[in-house]
């Protein structure tokens, strides 16, 4: 038990290093200490009519690939809509003016994230930028909704067809 | 009980001063009012049968314990009125033996003895290995001192830790039941150990023990406590012809006399005879 | 009846007495601590007995922990589909709670307990009482030491745990149970925040933990009665009160951060 004393300090301090070591592991390779560095984007707004199950961090992508995330999510009282602020990596810089926004659901958990579809136009998105062409998210009920009414429609005009016969 | 007159002795001036002392623990009155003189360059005895608080004694003098009532003075320094840090630098200079002991386990001999000079001084290396094996020498143990608390006997540890009360130098050691459990050579030593240090150093030494015979072998004067109350004192020629009470039963060791043998309870042949209880 | 009510009474404020008594002491001990961390050997020495010496337990626990969460996680998400989220499940599981909370466990049960013996024992055997008549105050040369200590291996106990946990769990997700390397990885990127989740678990939490368990253990050996049966109880106590202490604690603070 009695280990000499500067045996002791060594082994003290390789204890320590390895503790230190692996709170840095945990915080490069298990959370999102990448992400947190390119957080300094450029901020453009969207609105959308639903929003769904977006969260504030979901993520914004283009062509699949992540070129930024949700930095905020309001409520406008003027137009009644959501105000989501994507905040975009400043290296994605050239993305056209009258790119549109819509909302997708990633995997069977749900996951919601901003997929945008680049325009044609000239001008691109700038800081404090508006994205005007916007599709909200889809919501189930509605989707249960239009598929019923749509039946509904369909027997209708099938009947009026039996009926000339 | 009435105290001896005052023998040319006693002119010495007093290291310890204590008045009228009282001390409780929970409800048990350990001490109901008592007077004594510790003095200078003396080896004084402080006796009594088991249990009668002479550790509480000990730490009352070295203020670890406060009084509920009276006085406990330090070359004239009301113990329990110091400050931390004062009450810190009294206890620099009184050495305590106490009875088991009391090494640090997890350091050898050498460490144990040193270590109050380190802690309380910034000697340098080389010095405080002189000194420790000084001290180691005069208790014997020099070539001892590599070895750990566990490898000692009873005996041997004791005498590493009066070398580690005497490493400051002190002005005043306390001894709490050096004796106790102790085969006679080891006895012996620490009887003799006791006695060459304190006038070998000029120091102030202090016996508790219920050993009478090795204890009065050293000791120029000696207290007897009981009851919470110091029932006999003087040298120890003057107790052996105290004639009667609690001080001869206990100085000649009789089973029965002031403290019963049996146990307080009704009589005998009523309990045999009578009802079973 | 009367006597069960005062038993309970007498009880009750023998319960409140020790907590006065247990923050009294606390108070004086960091009081004492500036001094010890003066002395690095006496701090360094505690830390290997501490946390050095628990580091066994820990990493064999964290393995095996982690490794079980990939397998009962997989079982059940297997069946939503979503076996590729295997990642997340084990990496937040390990470091909001079962990081901190088990390894403070482990380490009340190890280095606790043999804190409080340490203390417990050298005060039955007069050492601390030693100390004091050589005018050394035992809070500054045997007790502050052990604190800091505790409190300092507390968290990289914790964080060693957590990422020896997350690797066992890679190993059984990806390795025996054929999860997808990179969405084990990505997804559990994606989920698990910094700030969040690894500061205010791991670190944070593990803190708290430490001062708590540190704090019983140093108190119950300093208060234990000097006699081996006492020094005996004393460690029992602190393994029971600690553990109380941190599961305690922990649904606080969860609720505090996690909501």
């Amino acid at each position: 038990m009695s280990m000499s004393t500067r045996n002791v300090e060594i082994v003290v301090g390789l204890f320590v290093a390895i503790g230190l070591a692996a709170l840095l592991m945990l915080a490069m390779k298990v959370s999102n200490l990448a992400d947190i560095s390119g957080e300094n984007g450029y901020r453009v707004h969207a609105f959308f009519d639903n929003i769904g199950g977006l969260k504030v961090r979901s993520p914004v992508t283009m062509a699949g690939v992540r070129v930024g995330r949700v930095s905020d999510i309001g409520f406008d009282g003027n137009r009644f809509q959501a105000r989501v602020t994507l905040s975009i990596r400043p290296e994605f810089d050239r993305i056209p003016s009258d790119t549109s926004a819509s909302i997708y659901t990633a995997g069977l958990l749900g996951e919601q994230y901003v997929a945008l579809l680049p325009g044609g136009a000239e001008k691109n998105l700038a800081e404090g930028a508006e994205i005007r062409l916007t599709q909200s998210a889809v919501v189930l009920e509605e989707l249960i909704g239009q598929f019923l009414y749509s039946q509904g429609k369909g027997d209708e005009g099938s009947d009026k067809g039996k009926s000339t016969f | 009980m009435s105290h001896e007159p005052a023998s040319p002795r006693q002119t010495r001036d007093a290291v310890v001063e204590v008045r009228g002392l009282h001390y409780a623990r929970g409800s048990r009155r350990i001490f109901d009012g008592i007077d004594l003189d510790i003095r200078r360059g003396q080896v004084t005895a402080i006796m009594g049968p088991s249990g009668t608080g002479k550790t509480t004694l000990l730490k009352l003098i070295g203020g670890q314990l406060r009084p509920a009532r009276g006085s406990v003075k330090v070359e004239g320094v009301e113990v329990s009125r110091l400050s931390r840090d004062a009450l810190f630098d009294m206890r620099k200079r009184i050495g305590v033996l106490f009875q088991s002991g009391a090494l640090l386990t997890d350091m050898d001999v050498f460490a144990n003895v040193a270590f109050p000079i380190r802690e309380h001084t910034t000697l340098p290396e080389s010095m405080i290995r002189d000194l420790v094996l000084m001290k180691l020498e005069a208790v014997g143990l020099r070539a001892a001192r590599h070895l750990m608390p566990r490898e000692l006997s009873g005996g041997m540890a004791r005498r590493v830790a009066l070398a580690r009360a005497i490493a400051l130098d002190p002005m005043m050691i306390l001894y709490d039941e050096p004796f106790a459990g102790q085969d006679p050579i080891s006895m012996g030593i620490l009887v003799r150990l006791i006695r060459r240090l304190n006038d070998a150093l000029d120091l102030t030494s202090v016996v508790v023990s219920h050993d009478i015979r090795e204890t009065c072998s050293i000791a120029d004067y000696a207290y007897v406590i009981a009851d919470g109350r110091v029932v006999g004192e003087g040298t120890p020629a003057d107790l052996e012809n105290a004639g009667s009470g609690w001080v001869s039963q206990f100085i000649e060791g009789l089973p029965d006399g002031p403290v019963p043998f049996h146990y307080p309870g009704p009589d005998y042949l009523d309990e045999l005879l009578g009802e079973r209880a | 009846m009367i006597g069960a009510i005062r038993l309970l009474g007498r009880r009750g404020l023998s319960f409140f007495e020790r907590l006065g008594r247990g923050h009294l002491f606390m108070a004086q001990v960091l009081a004492a601590v500036p001094a010890a961390l003066m002395r690095v050997t006496l701090v360094v020495r505690e830390v290997w007995s501490v946390g050095v010496r628990s580091l066994v337990i820990i990493v064999v626990s964290g393995t095996f922990v982690g490794m079980v969460l990939a397998l009962q996680g997989y079982n059940t998400l297997v069946d939503f589909g979503a076996e590729e989220s295997l990642g997340v499940v084990v990496a937040l599981s390990l470091v909001r709670e079962l990081g901190p909370v088990i390894s403070a466990l482990l380490f009340a049960g190890r280095a606790g307990s043999a804190l409080t013996a340490e203390i417990g024992l050298m005060k039955a055997t007069e050492q601390l009482d030693g100390m004091e008549m050589m005018a050394v105050d035992p809070l500054r040369y045997v007790v502050a030491p052990r604190f800091v200590a505790g409190v300092l291996a507390m968290p990289l106990l914790a964080a060693i745990f957590t990422a020896i946990g997350v690797l066992g769990g890679y190993f059984v997700g990806v390795g025996l149970l054929g999860v997808d390397d990179g969405a084990f990885w990505s997804q559990m990127q994606a989920k698990v925040a910094l700030g969040e989740d690894i500061v205010n678990g791991v670190v944070v939490k593990s803190l708290v933990f430490g001062v708590l368990v540190t704090w019983i253990a140093v108190f119950e050996g300093y208060d234990a009665v000097p006699t081996s049966e006492g020094v005996s109880a004393a460690t029992t106590r602190t393994v029971v009160n600690a553990s109380l202490a941190v599961l305690g604690s922990d649904f606080v603070l969860t609720a505090l951060m996690f909501n």
